[in-house]
């Protein structure tokens, strides 16, 4: 079965790592992968996306507008300005912390997280907010911040990967010492991805 | 084989490996740069014998791969498009005087421009140095075509080229691959003297042309049946459209994606776009009325089969960048291309095929990450307005605080603060706005001489970085004392290569053979070069900071200031700072004079986000009241904050 993915946000939050992590899980059962992303110049604190696409007949590592099942925002902000890749009855994941860039700060401009989330309550059906200040807090590091979000993901049914696959992974991938840490992530989305769920 | 995940750059670079290449070498450039690096990494695990190094420009990695070809092995030299500007003089010659052992120039453009100064296309470079050029599509394909690549660039004794674009480089895809057991093992015969071969003259450069030019026709034959260019036929029931679709790297994806939902026409893949392969693309032709070219950057198969209808005197209409069908400029997506077959197609296929959702979301939009804001029209209710989100400098990044230190010493005095290509470049955002120009490599320090010349008023600064003060900046320096120049030359040293992912350089004391050397010291160089104002400062000391660049910059003649300080990316980061909200006055200041991404506006109280901060404490010098202080100062003065020796490194 075929799967486009977008991953958006803010460079620096850890989406290059998410993408890799799901696309290794979807290898591993034999699905083939296709992504791309944002490298270079952007990556400094710019709006950077994965693409990632699972299943046969692929050419391009690109999604084209409308065809996304699921979005995966780090930001709210980034997450409006990637939902023309979602199509109808997509899924999105959204972070609820926002990232207030430099030129907002800047020239004064207020730019509210909340209105962004108010936004894509209102306009979209399938939608999950991650609160992702409070897990963060509770769980004691703002580096999981990627996990929480992927383990969202896995609890949204629009994937055919386990919580499992991901720590296969994860233990794969990742320095041990990291190991714990981002399973008490995963663990902590499962125990709330009722409360979270809007 | 297996199959592994990886990077189209990581893919060029195990391929290269199956191929048996002796020697890698390469100067950093997005998006090229993860070539190098995998092939050091392989190198580490196992392939010993490779030899592997991040040259110090791109002309000297170009030289250094074609001695290694002379010598008989198979080499490859990696870096970006405006890399191979620099690299061009050896190239150009090179192709005169050929190689013996296999050599791949990997060359990777950049469509948009994502992170360069220029869209240039190294497709009619290759046209220009008359040096064959393969395109590939996909990872598995750049795979598979660089080892085929070795292959030719031995059989016709001439260097290739290997250009894949940005979503080639930076796309990830199952990839399948060799076991290490089945990479081929070329051992070099080693340099034969025979100076009728390797030293170029004006006889043998004229004799060499005429071979040149008859191989490249042959070798355009040889491309017609190369497998990579293929013509893809349409299908059944769009066989009666004459209307056919010429494209390769990336754009062929995008053409195929489309056409896998609306139904094959007739499709030509160039994969070899000089010397064309002019046999098939008439074959392609027979039959045909009209031809869209897919293609980013230059229109270079458009403008070959233009000349091919000329040539054959065949009247098929070509549409593409020269008839003003396709945007001229900027990276294409699956979007635009999908429009521009549905516009070249008409009535001949009908919408019906596509999905529903596709062709409601198909605006005629190029890839712009800012604001598909008539993508976002399709809903009903129009979002808040987005943010602009531009790339900035790191929070508690050093070049902010050296910017910083010199806008602040140079206040009110007539200017100009001449930029250079690195991270640096973003000092030109908003508030620091310090950087006047910004032209490639290492031309900071000429621009300023020049502007010099004009306005002698004028206090002129070149800022240039660590690593590109190697690459291209010391001809500027010698220039500039040996012409009496007056100006100031500020090296932004940060202790690796940042931009493109932390390389090392001469000054970092390490080698991508994993070596410790002695370090090359940028003070002790100037000193040689002839520079006698040289001053060292940590640009995280305001004050002093401020008092070198006063001190240095009314000095007369060529004088420098080497600003020392890591790249918090490669250094441990401090405790985070906090504001106190009861001492903080709200003047802002350190948000409208630094822009640094850790300073925000929380509920209209100025905050610091811990998770950005790196503990720097440039804000905390600058704040008038005092309000800002780390939270270790806090806790030891029990809330009460009067310390203000916040500032500085000084607790260390």
């Amino acid at each position: 079965m075929n799967k486009n993915i977008v991953l958006c946000g803010v460079g620096g939050q850890g989406i290059v790592l998410a993408s890799k992590l799901l696309a290794s899980a979807a290898m591993e059962k034999g699905i083939p992968v296709m992504s791309a992303e944002t490298i270079g110049m952007a990556q400094r604190g710019g709006s950077v996306f994965s693409h990632l696409r699972m299943g046969d007949d692929l050419y391009s590592p690109m999604i084209a507008y409308g065809t996304a099942d699921l979005l995966i925002g780090f930001e709210p902000g980034e997450t409006v300005r990637r939902i023309p890749y979602l199509k109808k009855g997509g899924k999105i994941i959204v972070s609820s912390r926002s990232i207030m860039p430099v030129t907002a700060a800047l020239s004064g401009v207020s730019y509210q997280g909340e209105r962004m989330i108010s936004y894509l309550k209102d306009t979209l059906a399938d939608l999950t907010v991650v609160d992702t200040e409070k897990a963060c807090r509770d769980i004691g590091s703002s580096k999981v911040l990627n996990i929480l979000l992927l383990g969202a993901a896995l609890h949204s049914g629009s994937l055919d990967i386990s919580e499992d696959d991901i720590k296969n992974e994860i233990r794969k991938k990742l320095p041990e010492k990291f190991h714990e840490l981002n399973f008490s992530a995963l663990e902590y989305v499962r125990k709330n991805s009722q409360q979270s769920s809007r | 084989m297996h199959k592994e995940f990886l990077m189209g750059n990581e893919a060029i670079a195990l391929g290269a490996a199956a191929a048996g290449v002796n020697l890698v070498s390469g100067y950093p450039g997005t998006p090229s740069t993860e070539v190098l690096e995998t092939a050091a990494k392989l190198r580490s695990e196992g392939l010993e014998e490779l030899y592997v190094e991040w040259s110090v420009n791109e002309k000297t990695a170009m030289e250094v791969a074609a001695g290694a070809a002379y010598s008989g092995a198979r080499s490859m030299v990696t870096m970006k498009q405006v890399g191979l500007n620099v690299a061009s003089d050896p190239l150009m010659s090179l192709e005169y005087i050929g190689v013996k052992g296999g050599m791949v120039i990997l060359v990777a453009d950049d469509p948009g421009p994502v992170s360069s100064q220029t869209e240039q296309d190294t497709r009619h470079f290759a046209a220009f140095s008359k040096v064959p050029c393969f395109d590939p599509s996909s990872a598995q394909e750049a795979y598979e075509m660089i080892q085929e690549a070795f292959e030719y660039s031995e059989k016709y004794a001439t260097p290739v080229f290997l250009r894949p674009t940005t979503r080639v480089c930076h796309s990830y895809a199952s990839v399948s691959v060799k076991e290490p057991y089945e990479y081929l093992c070329h051992r070099p015969e080693g340099f034969v003297k025979d100076s009728g071969r390797w030293v170029i003259f004006p006889r043998l450069s004229y004799q060499n042309h005429i071979k040149i030019e008859e191989r490249n026709e042959r070798l355009s034959d040889d491309f017609s049946s190369y497998s990579r260019n293929r013509i893809y036929p349409a299908d059944k029931n769009n066989e009666q459209i004459k209307k056919g679709i010429i494209s390769g790297g990336i754009s062929f994806t995008y053409a195929m994606e489309t056409l896998k939902d609306i139904g094959m026409i007739r499709l030509f893949k160039v994969s070899t776009p000089f010397p064309f392969p002019e046999k098939l693309a008439l074959e392609f032709l027979e039959g045909l009325d009209e031809v869209l070219c897919l293609e980013e950057l230059d229109p270079v198969l458009e403008q070959a089969l233009t000349y091919i209808c000329g040539k054959h005197h065949l009247s098929v209409k070509i549409f593409g960048k020269l008839s003003h069908h396709v945007q001229n400029a900027g990276e294409s997506s699956r979007d635009s291309v999908t429009t521009d077959i549905l516009k070249f197609l008409g009535t001949d296929v009908s919408y019906a095929n596509m999905k529903e959702s596709q062709a409601e979301n198909t605006p005629n939009l190029t890839w712009a990450p800012d604001t598909p804001a008539d993508a976002l029209s399709a809903y009903p209710v129009l979002p808040p307005k987005l943010p602009v989100r531009p790339p900035v400098l790191c929070a508690g990044c050093p070049h902010r605080a050296s910017f910083y230190a010199v806008k602040t010493a140079m206040k009110n005095k007539k200017t100009i603060f001449c930029g250079d290509i690195g991270c640096y470049t973003l000092g030109n955002a908003m508030p620091l706005n310090m950087v006047d120009t910004c032209l490639c490599m290492g031309a900071g320090l000429g621009i300023a001489q020049g502007v010099g010349r004009i306005e002698p008023d004028t206090s002129c600064f070149a800022f240039v970085g660590d690593s590109t003060f190697f690459a291209s900046a010391l001809t500027g320096v010698i220039n500039a004392v040996y012409n009496q120049a007056d100006m100031t030359l500020v090296v932004l040293d940060n202790s690796t290569t940042a931009m493109t992912g932390h390389q090392p350089h001469p000054g970092t004391g390490h080698t991508m053979m994993g070596n410790i050397v002695e370090k090359v010291h940028i003070e002790a160089v100037l000193r040689g070069i002839g520079v006698t104002a040289v001053e060292t400062a940590d640009p995280l000391d305001l004050e002093a900071a401020v008092s070198c660049v006063k001190r240095t910059a009314a000095l007369p003649g060529v004088k420098a200031i080497l600003f020392k300080s890591p790249c918090i990316a490669v250094s441990k980061p401090d405790k985070s700072m906090i504001v106190d909200p009861e001492i903080c006055i709200d003047c802002r200041k350190c948000i409208r004079e630094l822009g640094c991404p850790a300073l925000t506006v929380q509920k209209d109280k100025v905050t610091i986000d811990s998770t950005l901060c790196t503990g720097c404490t440039l804000c905390s010098q600058l704040c008038p009241a005092h309000a800002i202080c780390s939270e270790e100062n806090r806790i030891d003065s029990s809330g009460k904050n009067k310390d203000k020796a916040a500032g500085g490194k000084t607790d260390e």
